[in-house]
């Protein structure tokens, strides 16, 4: 069999906004047979942040080769590396979404989710923003049943301290 | 449709005041129940209403936002092309929804929070009680479509609350890219 299916690889690539980041990254791939599956693309002041996996028949250093012309001048970041076809691990928890905002310091991520993690929880999705003197953070969570209330209070202690808002709330989504 | 025997001229003719932006710390305090025949807060609602009506593009404008931490907001979405009901310009004192259904997503802005947008999921029929400033007199307003989302930003605002709070997901905040 053609291995389509082959190993399973997690390509980042990071630099400067241009056009044709994505295309040239995702021209590359299927030139080798890749084939990219869950990724995230975005912008994060000016740089352009993909994040990927792919199954490829070829392995991550072929794959690195086949990337190199992007990194060739220098500005674009790329790495390559095998990360097994094992399934991501779910918890099972309840999927719950928090949100904290406040006047930017130093260590709001770290405090906030240290506390989600002590409390059995796993972050699943997190975005953060920084306009002008706001700091912003929205995190998609799973919790443990049970936890939620317990972890509600430890959150509004942790935001007390860093003079940030939290607001924990169910991520219910409706099954239609 | 318009509220019985509200005439908001009768206000008098507000100042225009500046609008504090996030993390300002009267956006996240709990606004105190006002008196709506005290002459200080109809003086204020004068003031949402001219401070929303120089600011192209708002729909809504609560007490908090220009730095006074009551119960108290405009909102007017006349002409607004997500609009069904609309009750015109009113300002209402220690609004509360008494019902809310057909909840469904949608994105929204803030004049508090410049630079963000966000999808919120917001009921789109409401029954909301509040009072209105000068009469003191208790209304309950039925309202749908974006009048209803309106004033639920508005009455969030009032209880120290931003859409940034209630947001659908870890990806569903935006740079703003157009501004009114």
């Amino acid at each position: 069999m053609t291995d389509v299916h082959g190993a399973e690889l997690a390509v980042t690539v990071i630099g400067p906004d241009r056009t044709g980041i994505v295309a040239d990254v995702a021209e590359a791939l299927a030139t080798l047979g890749a084939n990219l599956t869950d990724s995230t693309m975005t912008r994060l002041r000016g740089h352009f942040a993909m994040t990927l996996i792919c199954t490829a028949p070829a392995s991550a250093t072929e794959v690195e080769h086949a990337l190199l012309p992007l990194s060739a001048d220098g500005q674009l970041l790329v790495t390559v590396r095998d990360v097994g076809g094992d399934e991501a691990a779910h918890n099972g928890g309840l999927p719950y979404l928090l949100s904290v905002h406040g006047a930017d310091r130093l260590g709001i991520v770290a405090a906030v989710t240290r506390v989600v993690a002590e409390a059995g929880g796993n972050v699943t999705d997190l975005s953060t923003r920084l306009v002008g003197p706001l700091y912003l953070l929205v995190a998609e969570v799973d919790l443990p049943e049970g936890v939620p209330g317990e972890l509600a209070k430890r959150l509004a202690h942790v935001a007390e301290e860093l003079g940030v808002e939290v607001n924990l709330r169910p991520a219910g989504a409706d099954v239609l | 449709m318009s509220i019985e025997g509200w005439d908001v001229t009768a206000l008098g003719t507000g100042r225009v005041l500046p609008v504090v932006t996030a993390p300002e710390p009267v956006l996240s305090r709990v606004g105190e129940p006002v008196d709506p025949t005290d002459p200080q807060v109809v003086a204020l609602a004068a003031d949402l209403v001219a401070t929303m009506a120089v600011s192209p593009g708002c729909v809504g404008l609560a007490a908090p936002q220009v730095g006074v931490g009551v119960q108290l907001f405009v909102v007017n979405v006349t002409d607004h092309p997500k609009a069904a009901t609309v009750h015109g310009v009113f300002v209402l004192a220690n609004a509360v929804i008494v019902e809310a259904s057909r909840w469904r997503p949608g994105r929204e802005g803030c004049m508090s929070v410049p630079d963000l947008t966000g999808d919120v999921k917001r009921a789109g029929r409401i029954v909301v009680t509040g009072e209105l400033p000068g009469s003191g007199r208790k209304v309950t307003i039925t309202t749908d479509a974006f009048e209803a989302r309106a004033l639920q930003h508005e009455i969030d605002h009032c209880n120290g609350l931003l859409f940034l709070d209630k947001v659908s997901g870890a990806h569903a905040i935006y740079q703003r890219k157009v501004y009114l």
